[in-house]
């Protein structure tokens, strides 16, 4: 049979963000995907080197549009390491229970996508509704709805306001209770199965080999999450699961997600009770006299689509010499998800693609 | 795993449920009460900073002068103008606004054709009534930066999160109980680090610049100390200040009042920061290297090495000509040297300015009384031109019956700190509210307990002011308190009551109305009828001083021209109304501070210089 050359770009409905894939197909099979980078190329690593250490706080969390919190966490991580500060505890919890409330809201964004992509309209409109109950919440402990800005060196920015530990649990219950609507309607719905199972598989091996990470990794079985290795903020003050499948194909990976979900608001639940009193924020430096030292650091943490790392560098000035991230969509939108399409059917693309979780902004930066 | 095809449709229910989408306009969403929106600033608390325009990261913030605002010590003229086409409303402005005065506020809509309405000053509901409205009759149809809701804020500051540091770095000092025994300087001054570290707090806003009268570039020589190089600080302090020594430790600190963190916090403590540079570079000479001017062969007299004095002859020592200073003390630094009790200001601080001066060739003629051992005639012909810088040098009297038994402020205090010490009694009453009277109560504290070990001794202050209105700086006054020293603000004296044998027994005090009348002019009013009677047996009166001029002969004094406050009349170039005669100081100024003499000398030097270049028109 003829191979074809097929440009699945931003002009299909099916692709998400400014990314595009060049597929050689023979009929209706894929023989093989080449991922194009570079249409959302910000340059923010390059404007990060001039801008001071208090400006750039601002600025990471717009790398990511769907997920800005983890990009706000490394960022104030890297510095805190750099600079020796000290993060109060109480901070640490508030950081816990807002970072996990932002992989709620970035898995329902996810879940919206995904089942929106098959056609599951009504559940992609119900994932909607409670991403936006999850951003009410957001906009009123900071401000701000999606690019928070709020989690900064020396801890947070603000402390919660009066009664909000009670709205974050009266508004995590109004979600769950729709989880029997999810799984009735979504997750045990026959087609959604016959969708999804066996497609886009990927092996443990291949999985290790390209780098996957979080629940495309998990997926496939293994166990390997940051907030248990390497515990941070307080993720090591209660008891949690990593929630595996073992098949490595897009159901597994969609069930990750869910299992994920519902994992994160029992720890929102148990960080909450075990909530300390105190100061939520060590001052930093005069932000116009702040110079750190000499020195570079590696941080990382389990963003919603798997570890997230920031390498950042000083040189003994008020602005980072060098910032690096290293997303988990960089290995997930280039090599794994050439290897993942191979074989597969150009109606399963979107489907692969979104159950990779792969946001553009993040492979570009 | 049970997979249905039948149970999706349970979802059907949904059809029946009430809409989560609003209906907007209908149906409005109220914004979070930390809400980012459009800005506010209250102009009145707005001090023009500009540190919101430094922080902003993506230059959407520019000051811009507002020409119906006047500058005036600790505001500048200018307010922030935001361009909303670049602000990403982070808040970081808000953050590290000093005054607080700048807010997000809970609106967010602005359309319009105009692109240029996107550039926009924000002031707030007092100062733009118009453009604010109470909620039932703001409608969101019309909402724009012109349209908006009044008290309607948003993110606003709070100061445990802000990004500037309101507490100082506390000052070590020596305790009440064990200062109050002895002369010893009770401010230890600030270490290495703990001089960093406030250092550090200054965010270089410079409305302090503006505030001194002599200018000083503080933020660099602040900037200097936090740098770790005092060196580099100093010279940049000896750019506009020879005195550091003796300003690090009693300047009046107008800068501290500007301070844009003393607005909710506590100013940055430039004048100990001063000191600290002073204190910590050993040796002056090598390290400012500082040198005189090439000659220019024109003589120079200073009459007075006061702080104007002093000033007056470095400056023009480093313009090249010659300087002899003469000065009927002993030593160098005028008022400075009688003044200041020793625990405030050392002689070993005073005389490291002065070597320092004279170091640069400049001649002192100490013991040298102008009118008496020289006369000023002599000088006028001997000399290209004359300073001025004699200062207030005589007490004032109450006047009160028998006053003549009292001892009076100055002659106390010069004789305390360069003379013989005085006897002193062991019930003190010290009438006046002014720093000198504090100085004056202090010393007589210190004496007591050092003449009167572990006997029962008081010192007690009368002042015509009451708490507040008490010319002391509050510094001062808690640290005088701190010692125990009883205050008697509102009291004013009657009469000094004597025995029979002469010898004081006490002040008879009448209960003070007012002290200013209806225009503000000192005048005093008593309650007749409220007397009270404060037992001493010693009394000194430290109600203010006046200069002696009596080193001017008659016929040269009546050409002086004065000003309605008394004070010498002198041209923009500080010459008096005598030509070659110029003058500065306290005999000139208000203030009648060190730092402001400081920048009475430089203007007088400028002056002088281009005087004996023939430059300005002569009186």
């Amino acid at each position: 049979m003829r191979e074809l050359e097929l440009y699945f770009g931003p002009q299909h409905l099916g692709m998400v963000g400014n990314f595009s894939i060049t597929l050689q197909v023979e009929g209706d099979r894929i023989v093989k995907a080449t991922a194009n980078p570079g249409f959302l190329h910000r340059g923010f690593e390059k404007l990060m080197e001039q801008r001071t250490w208090i400006q750039n706080f601002p600025l990471v969390c717009r790398i990511n549009v769907v997920e800005p919190d983890h990009m706000e966490l490394m960022y104030a991580m890297a510095v805190e390491k750099l600079a020796g500060i000290e993060v109060p505890e109480r901070a640490q919890f508030i950081r816990s229970i807002y970072l996990e409330l932002a992989r709620v809201g970035s898995h329902l964004f996810g879940l919206w996508a995904y089942a929106n992509m098959l056609g599951f309209d009504t559940v992609a409109n119900w994932a909607m509704y409670h991403r936006d109950l999850i951003l009410d919440l957001f906009e009123e402990l900071t401000g701000g709805r999606v690019y928070h800005i709020y989690l900064w060196p020396g801890g947070v920015r603000r402390d919660f306001p009066e009664g909000f530990e009670e709205r974050i649990r009266s508004t995590l219950h109004t979600i769950g209770s729709c989880v029997p609507d999810y799984d009735d309607t979504f997750f045990h719905n026959r087609l959604f199965y016959e969708r999804a199972h066996g497609v886009g598989k990927l092996s443990r091996e291949d999985a290790c080999r390209m780098g996957a990470v979080g629940q495309v990794l998990r997926a496939t079985g293994m166990k390997k999450d940051i907030r248990k290795t390497e515990p941070y903020a307080a993720y090591d003050q209660v008891d949690w699961e990593i929630p595996v499948r073992t098949d490595g194909d897009a159901y597994s990976r969609i069930w990750v997600v869910r299992d994920e979900m519902i994992e994160s608001v029992h720890m929102i639940f148990k960080l909450l009770d075990k909530l300390p009193k105190g100061e939520a924020y060590q001052r930093i430096p005069n932000p116009f006299k702040w110079k750190i030292p000499e020195s570079e650091v590696y941080v990382r943490c389990e963003s919603s689509r798997g570890e997230l790392g920031l390498y950042l560098v000083s040189d003994g000035g008020d602005k980072p010499c060098r910032a690096h991230f290293r997303t988990p969509s960089y290995s997930h939108g280039l090599t794994i998800l050439e290897k993942a399409l191979e074989n597969e059917s150009i109606a399963d693309v979107g489907n692969i693609m979104i159950s990779l979780y792969i946001t553009a902004p993040e492979i570009d930066r | 795993m049970s997979q249905s095809v039948l149970k999706p449709f349970k979802a059907i229910k949904y059809l029946f449920a009430k809409p989560k989408t609003l209906r907007y306009p209908f149906e409005l969403k109220e914004p979070a009460m930390r809400y980012r929106g459009f800005h506010v600033n209250d102009w009145e608390t707005c001090t023009g900073c500009g540190n919101c325009a430094d922080i902003c990261p993506n230059q959407a913030i520019e000051m811009i002068e507002i020409p119906e605002l006047v500058s005036e010590p600790g505001k500048t003229n200018k307010r922030p103008r935001i361009d909303y086409g670049r602000c990403c409303f982070c808040g970081l402005c808000i953050d590290i606004c000093p005054p607080g005065s700048l807010k997000l506020t809970r609106d967010y809509f602005h359309i319009h054709f105009d692109p240029d309405t996107f550039v926009f000053v924000p002031k707030n509901e007092h100062t733009e009534p118009e453009k604010y409205f109470p909620t039932n009759e703001y409608s969101v149809l019309k909402a724009s930066l012109s349209h908006r809701r009044k008290d309607y804020d948003g993110f606003v500051s709070d100061l445990k999160y802000s990004l500037f540091e309101p507490e100082r770095v506390p000052m070590p000092v020596v305790p009440p109980e064990e200062r109050m025994l002895s002369f010893i300087e009770h401010i230890i001054g600030y270490d290495r680090e703990e001089a960093r570290k406030e250092a550090a707090r200054c965010l270089e806003c410079r409305l302090c610049e503006e505030a001194c009268p002599a200018h000083l570039k503080i933020s660099d020589y602040i900037h200097a100390i936090f740098e770790d190089k005092p060196e580099e600080s100093l010279k940049k302090i000896y750019e506009d200040n020879p005195i550091p020594s003796i300003c690090g430790r009693v300047c009046m600190a107008h800068c501290e009042k500007a301070c844009s963190l003393s607005i909710r916090g506590e100013a940055l403590s430039i004048r100990w920061l001063k000191r600290y540079a002073a204190d910590t570079v050993k040796d002056f000479k090598t390290t400012l290297e500082l040198n005189p001017g090439p000659a220019t062969g024109r003589k120079v007299a200073v009459i007075g090495a006061g702080p104007a004095g002093l000033s007056v002859a470095y400056f023009l020592r480093l313009s090249g000509h010659k300087v002899g200073v003469y000065d009927a003390l002993a030593g160098g630094g005028g008022t400075m040297r009688t003044g200041p009790p020793a625990y405030r200001l050392p002689l070993e601080s005073i005389d490291r300015d002065v070597d320092y001066i004279r170091s640069l060739g400049v001649e002192f003629f100490f013991n040298t009384r102008v009118g008496k051992d020289v006369l000023f005639e002599d000088m006028l012909k001997e000399y290209d031109a004359v300073f001025l810088g004699t200062g207030y040098t005589r007490s004032r009297s109450t006047q009160v019956k028998n006053y003549e038994k009292c001892v009076l402020a100055l002659a106390f205090l010069t004789d305390n700190k360069i003379g013989k010490p005085w006897k002193v009694g062991r019930q003190i009453i010290v009438i006046g509210g002014g720093n000198v009277a504090l100085d004056v109560a202090r010393e007589a504290l210190r004496l007591q307990h050092i003449q009167y070990p572990g006997e029962k001794t008081a010192v007690k202050t009368v002042s015509l002011e009451d708490w507040g209105e008490m010319p002391a700086t509050e510094e001062e006054i808690r640290e005088a308190r701190e010692e125990n020293i009883q205050f008697h603000p509102a009291w004013g004296p009657k009469e000094v009551v004597v025995d029979e044998s002469g010898k004081i027994k006490g002040l008879l005090c009448r209960k003070v109305k007012s002290v200013f009348n209806e225009q503000g002019r000192f005048a005093p009013a008593f309650h007749e009828n409220k007397e009270m009677f404060m037992e001493g047996d010693m009394i000194i009166e430290a109600i203010g001083q006046y200069p002696d001029f009596s080193f001017i002969p008659e016929e040269l004094f009546n050409k002086l021209k004065f000003t309605q406050r008394k004070k010498l009349s002198v041209d923009e170039n500080g010459m008096t109304s005598i030509a070659k005669v110029f003058a500065g100081g306290d005999i000139v100024n208000t203030n009648m501070d060190a730092v402001t003499a400081i920048a009475d000398a430089k203007i007088a030097a400028q002056g002088i210089s281009r005087y004996l270049a023939g430059e300005t028109v002569t009186a």
